[in-house]
């Protein structure tokens, strides 16, 4: 009888220490507001997120690409260009590690903005892109008006990184991998130059791939 | 038997120098690679990888020990000024442009004498005269 009992004991000490089953889910960032209506006589309240608004801009291929391009996809942002010396090649080395674990994923993308679009013309970023290794439509590298990339990257992307860094020239250098859902919520912002961050990243993405499918109020 | 043991005390002698000449060079040796890794994780690592392999083919390996051989007195150049054209490592094409560097003549044959020994190459120490010999011949 006693042997039970503390077996009983051991056994409830055990599952207490069991880590928690419930599934861990990812921050949502940026900025949120409570909205109510009235649905069948019912006052609802729902909360509108900041999600990444309305753009334009053109890929390696010369597609336009916009918001719409990246309906139902989660994907990883960032911001480089293509004659940068310091931490761009790392970056490039991390985010091939992305590439090559989600390039046969279908609902996942990269999307690279340069801030260079004065010389990473269409063809240059496509020579880019080849030299890299990268083919298909996983990975975009993309380019606009230096004033839509540097305004999307500071008050749409960048936003959750915002909070940690004073640094004069802006985030836009910091070199972030910035991590969007498929409402178009950030979720997350890795150091884009620390493979440690990087390994993060690739299994947020998978946590994320793993989230249900939801519809929020735009 | 007196001269057997002169000359046995002479070979002894002279063994004790060679080795310890050996030591020496091998301290030498260590002092260049140690300070040189530290040259290349600041200046180089970026682009050439933590393992020297590069990146796709964008940025050229430094694994490929017969091209740093064929190219031994040319180093110190490209470390210093950069380079620019084609050139073809491990059997790769490479097209880019690598900035130059300015680095002293000392640490210019440290970050050789690393590399040179690292990512399985050995073609042994760069010295510091080497180094300002080489340098003095870039364009």
């Amino acid at each position: 009888m006693r042997k039970l009992a503390i077996a009983l004991a051991l056994l409830g000490l055990w599952s207490a220490c069991k880590p928690g089953s419930d599934k861990k889910t990812l921050p949502i960032f940026g900025s949120r507001t409570p909205i109510s209506k009235t649905v069948d006589g019912k006052i609802v309240t729902d909360t509108i997120y900041q999600t990444i608004p309305k753009f334009k801009f053109v890929n390696q291929y010369g597609d336009s690409i916009t918001n719409k391009s990246l309906d139902g996809d989660t994907y990883v942002a960032d911001f480089f260009f293509t004659t940068c010396p310091s931490i761009c090649p790392v970056m490039a080395r991390n985010m091939l590690t992305v590439y090559n674990t989600f390039k046969n994923t279908g609902d996942f993308k990269i999307i690279s903005h340069t801030i260079d679009p004065k010389h990473d013309s269409v063809p240059e970023l496509k020579r880019y892109a080849d030299k890299l290794g990268v083919t298909g439509n996983t990975w975009w590298f993309l380019q606009g008006k230096k004033e839509d990339t540097y305004s999307i990257a500071e008050k749409n992307y960048l936003v959750a990184v915002k909070k940690d860094s004073t640094a004069a020239g802006g985030y836009i250098h910091a070199g972030y991998f910035v991590l969007v859902d498929k409402q178009k919520r950030i979720r997350g912002a890795y150091d884009g130059t620390d493979p440690k961050q990087v390994d993060q990243l690739v299994a947020d993405i998978k946590t994320l791939q793993a989230e249900p499918d939801e519809h929020i109020a735009q | 038997m007196k001269l057997k043991i002169i000359s046995a005390l002479l070979l002894l002698i002279a063994g004790f120098f060679i080795i310890s000449c050996e030591n020496e060079q091998s301290i030498e040796f260590k002092r260049y690679y140690s300070e040189g890794a530290m040259v290349y994780q600041t200046r180089c690592q970026n682009c050439h990888g933590a393992d020297g392999d590069g990146l796709s083919a964008l940025i050229p390996p430094i694994n490929d020990s017969l091209y740093l051989k064929n190219n031994k007195a040319s180093l110190a150049c490209y470390v210093n000024s950069g380079l620019k054209g084609a050139i073809t490592v491990d059997k790769r094409q490479f097209d880019g442009v690598m900035p130059g560097n300015n680095l002293s003549p000392m640490e210019v044959a440290q970050v050789l004498t690393y590399i040179n020994n690292s990512f399985g190459n050995k073609l042994g120490l760069t010295t510091i005269d080497q180094a300002e010999a080489a340098l003095e011949k870039c364009n």
